[in-house]
């Protein structure tokens, strides 16, 4: 089971990087998306996987009965959709003004900060 | 004078005198000192300073120490004085004194403290007072090129000399100095040699030894008081001291004694003959700085009781004749408005004083009894004939040495005052304020002084100082005037009558030395070279990797990063390889595989629609894994922001272009080949982490608190609204945060579109 998932997390995180590497920075942000995605597979799968048993306390024991999910990492992903949500949708906006300002979304033409040296 | 007093930026009565007054009360407190130490005490002070490292602020105060604290607060008394009124009207005087200041502290720091941090860190106090020091007249491009070039070398130096000074530590297991000379057996350990060099390199390159020299005359673009306290005195004498400190403990070894020998040698024969070249007083004057430093290495490279006693003499005298006799040459150029050898002369009628303290420094420095210099040249022959490596050699080179020493005496304190027959000079000297002349009257009338009556420094300074050395008591030579007609009287009278040679021929001298050297490589050039290339190098390089494309910063990140994990996993025998599908039922490989088939759809499609669509699926997928694997919560909330997202993808991209121009999506095969690398990585990680051992002893925690404790049954939600409440505050504020900036962002730009359209 870990083996197909450790599969998984590797052709998202390819994907990911050949988007990333991409000339227009929409494609980045979609690769940004990927690579989350990634990740948070790589912390709930490094918890170990147990199918169809929520980590939860039934009516009338004090712990869980059974063998139930690892809560942690579940804790832990949580917390990183949410910050990376965050994180993207603050990068769309970035990309959206910086095509706004720039009239482009071609990474190779953003050169504001470091524009080309003349070459003459 | 009259000019300068009616200078607007006079410098105030306090700025030109709360440092004289200062240093001359630290020279006291020492000087009482002297009793204590000539009767074999050494007074201690320490302070706890990183107790966890077993590092303190710890000062000793022993005979070598406080020989050279005298001469750091007596001669930067003077100094003090004198650059009062060298620099007088000078606007920026108190940061001047300020520097002055602080590197007269940091040079006591250093040679009082007892343990290797903090003499480390006096040691780079000096180096970077110096720095602003050479620096200070910084609107000149040579005088900024110089101080870096004297900032780097030192620097470097500095910090060989801390991995040598902690590797010590560690061997002798003390950070103590006085502690780590008495440490048996420290010369036998393996990691000896490389510390001893290490040592030597921050020595060296402090001391200006060959081939780190050629800062020290560089230095001389400071103004001139500076020179005459850091460049001659004090500072480059730091490495000397470095090496005399730890004498004791080193000195039996063949590398010390060989390494020492040599470059000591090599510096002042070197030295004393590019001193010969120059034309400028005061580069002439620098070159016998090397010529004196190269000397003190080279008897410190011995450790014979004439040898050690030859040292702190010759250090003594040295410092009293170079001193003084920087201070005359400030002088004459702060009168005449030159300092070239060719256009000076006939000043002493002008210029008594000056004239009588140049001869009495001139003649110590030559070496004539009755001056101290006398005694100390004495003291250095009975020392070389005695040395341990090679008597011939070390006698030898002592003999040139001395020998242009007295030529270039000649030629630095008495022909600018006793020639006849010269030009107007730019201006008409007189003599200078008495400020600037109390340094170079006191100093010289010392070197007689002492020359008269050796007694006043033998059981105050060169007795205990020598015990130091040695490590053990009464073993100082006695200075006296007259030995007996012995082998040191009779190299005295040849190194005279060889040195009034060159000093009569030294016109020819100097013109054959400068067409000859002028064609051999100089270091100086080389440095210029090393730098420039340096600087290419970095140019080249920063051409490579900052290229200012976003792309290529992309490509470099993942290669780092590509080459970081692999090294590691391949280091660390990380990479295990693991392949079980057995456990796989048909729902999970069909969500796996639908997943994995969008995600490679997202990076081929051609449409804007079909790579939010693919990307969405992935979205969804990863969801179905977390349900299927006993996780709903987070199920949910990746289902929420995988919708929002592209909710919000979808609204932003109706006001963006296509994503490919002309509607092809190239295939781009080295990025392919970077992404399916890293994707390969990243899966044989996966397979190595799931089977390495798993730490359940939080999640256990969790699941018996989270009823017990926190009254929650669904343990997920207690971890994050309970047990990490915090965390989860802090997120929420990550989130808003985000907001916010992104509405601004969004605000900005409808206003910024407005703006266009007027």
């Amino acid at each position: 089971m870990e083996t197909g998932l450790a599969l998984l997390i590797g052709v998202l995180v390819a994907a990911a990087v050949y988007l990333m590497l991409a000339r227009n920075v929409m494609s980045f942000l979609f690769g940004l998306l990927l690579i989350s995605n990634a990740a948070n597979l790589a912390i709930f799968t490094s918890g170990r996987l147990t199918e169809g048993a929520p980590p939860l306390v039934p009516e009338g024991a004090d712990a869980p009965v059974g063998i139930v999910a690892n809560a942690l990492p579940q804790a832990l992903v949580l917390t990183a959709i949410v910050i990376g949500f965050g994180l993207f949708a603050f990068s769309l906006m970035l990309v959206f003004r910086a095509y706004a300002g720039l009239g482009t979304l071609n990474g190779d033409e953003m050169r504001v900060a470091e524009p080309k040296e003349d070459k003459a | 004078m009259g000019a300068t007093s009616e200078n607007p930026h006079q410098t105030g009565f306090l700025t030109a005198w709360v440092p004289v007054v200062l240093a001359a009360a630290i020279f006291a407190f020492f000087a009482g000192m002297i009793g204590d130490v000539s009767a074999g005490l050494a007074p201690e002070w320490s302070w706890a300073w990183l107790p966890g490292l077993d590092v303190a602020l710890a000062f000793r105060v022993d005979g070598l120490a406080l020989t050279f604290c005298l001469l750091i607060s007596g001669i930067g008394t003077l100094i003090m004085l004198y650059a009062s009124s060298y620099l007088n009207g000078h606007p920026e005087y108190g940061r001047f004194a300020l520097y002055l200041f602080s590197f007269m502290l940091a040079m006591l720091g250093v040679v009082l403290a007892d343990d290797i941090i903090a003499l480390f860190v006096f040691w780079e106090l000096t180096t970077i007072t110096s720095y602003l020091l050479i620096g200070f007249n910084n609107a000149e491009a040579k005088a900024r090129r110089n101080a870096l070039q004297a900032l780097f070398l030192t620097g470097a130096g500095a910090l060989a000399l801390l991995a040598g000074l902690i590797l010590l530590a560690s061997i002798a297991g003390s950070t103590r100095i006085s502690e780590i000379v008495q440490v048996e057996g420290l010369t036998e350990h393996r990691w000896f040699t490389g510390t001893l060099i290490l040592i030597l390199l921050g020595a060296f390159t402090k001391s200006a030894q060959i081939p780190f020299h050629f800062w020290l005359p560089n230095a001389m673009a400071a103004p001139t008081p500076v020179s005459a306290f850091l460049h001659s005195a004090t500072m480059v004498k730091a490495g000397v001291y470095l090496l005399a400190r730890f004498h004791p403990a080193f000195a039996d070894t063949s590398l010390w004694i060989w390494s020492l020998t040599l470059a000591g040698a090599a510096t002042a024969v070197w030295a004393s003959i590019l001193a010969l070249r120059q034309t400028d007083l005061k580069q002439a004057l620098a070159y016998t700085t090397l010529m004196a430093l190269g000397t003190l290495t080279l008897f410190l490279g011995q450790s014979d009781a004439y040898a050690m006693t030859g040292f702190i003499t010759f250090l003594i005298v040295h410092s009293l004749y170079k001193a003084a006799l920087f201070m005359v040459v400030g002088a004459i150029d702060h009168e005449t408005g030159t300092r070239e050898v060719a256009q000076l002369g006939g000043l002493g009628r002008l210029m008594p004083v000056t004239a009588l303290a140049a001869a009495l420094a001139a003649l110590s420095m030559a070496g004539l009894p009755p001056l101290l210099g006398f005694i100390g040249k004495e003291l250095l022959y009975a020392g070389a004939l005695d040395a341990i490596s090679a008597p011939v050699l070390v006698t030898a080179a002592a003999l040139a040495a001395n020998a242009l020493m007295v030529a270039v005496a000649g030629i630095v304190a008495l022909r600018p005052f006793w020639r006849g027959g010269v030009e107007a000079l730019p201006k008409t000297p007189h003599e200078a304020p008495w400020q600037m002349l109390a340094g170079p009257v006191i100093l010289a009338a010392l070197g007689l002084i002492f020359g008269l009556a050796p007694s006043l420094l033998q059981d105050t300074l060169v007795a205990p100082t020598v015990a130091g050395l040695l490590g053990t008591p009464d073993m100082a030579k006695t200075l006296t005037l007259w030995h007996g007609v012995n082998l040191p009287l009779l190299l005295s009278g040849a190194t005279l009558a060889l040195g009034a040679a060159i000093y009569a021929l030294h016109g020819s001298v100097r013109a054959f030395l400068i067409t000859t050297l002028s064609r051999l490589p100089a270091f100086d050039n080389g440095w210029d070279v090393l730098i420039n290339g340096l600087k290419r190098f970095a140019a080249a390089l920063t051409a490579i990797i900052q290229t200012g494309d976003l792309r290529d910063y992309m490509r470099w990140t993942f290669l780092t990063l590509l080459v970081a994990l692999v090294a590691t996993g391949l280091l660390r025998n990380a990479f295990l390889w693991h392949f079980d599908l057995s456990d796989m039922s048909f729902a999970v490989a069909a969500i796996l595989i639908i997943t994995a088939l969008a995600a490679v759809t997202a990076t081929r499609a051609t449409s804007r629609l079909m790579v939010v669509i693919a990307i969405g699926v992935v979205g969804v997928g990863v969801a179905l894994i977390f349900i299927t694997f006993g996780a709903p919560d987070v199920a949910i909330t990746q289902l929420l922001v995988e919708t929002l997202s592209v909710i919000l993808v979808a609204t932003v991209m109706l006001k963006l272009p296509r994503l490919y121009e002309g509607g092809t999506n190239p295939f781009r095969a080295g990025h392919a080949l970077i992404a399916v690398a890293l994707g390969g990585t990243m899966t044989l990680i996966m397979m190595g982490v799931v089977q390495g051992p798993l730490d359940l002893r939080l999640t256990e925690f969790f699941e018996q608190s989270a009823w017990v404790d926190a009254y929650g049954r669904n343990i997920v939600n207690v971890i994050l609204v309970d047990f990490r409440a915090l965390d989860t505050f802090g997120e929420i504020a990550v989130v808003a945060i985000a907001g916010i900036a992104a509405y601004a962002l969004l605000r900005a730009t409808s206003y910024h579109k407005k703006g266009e359209e007027k």
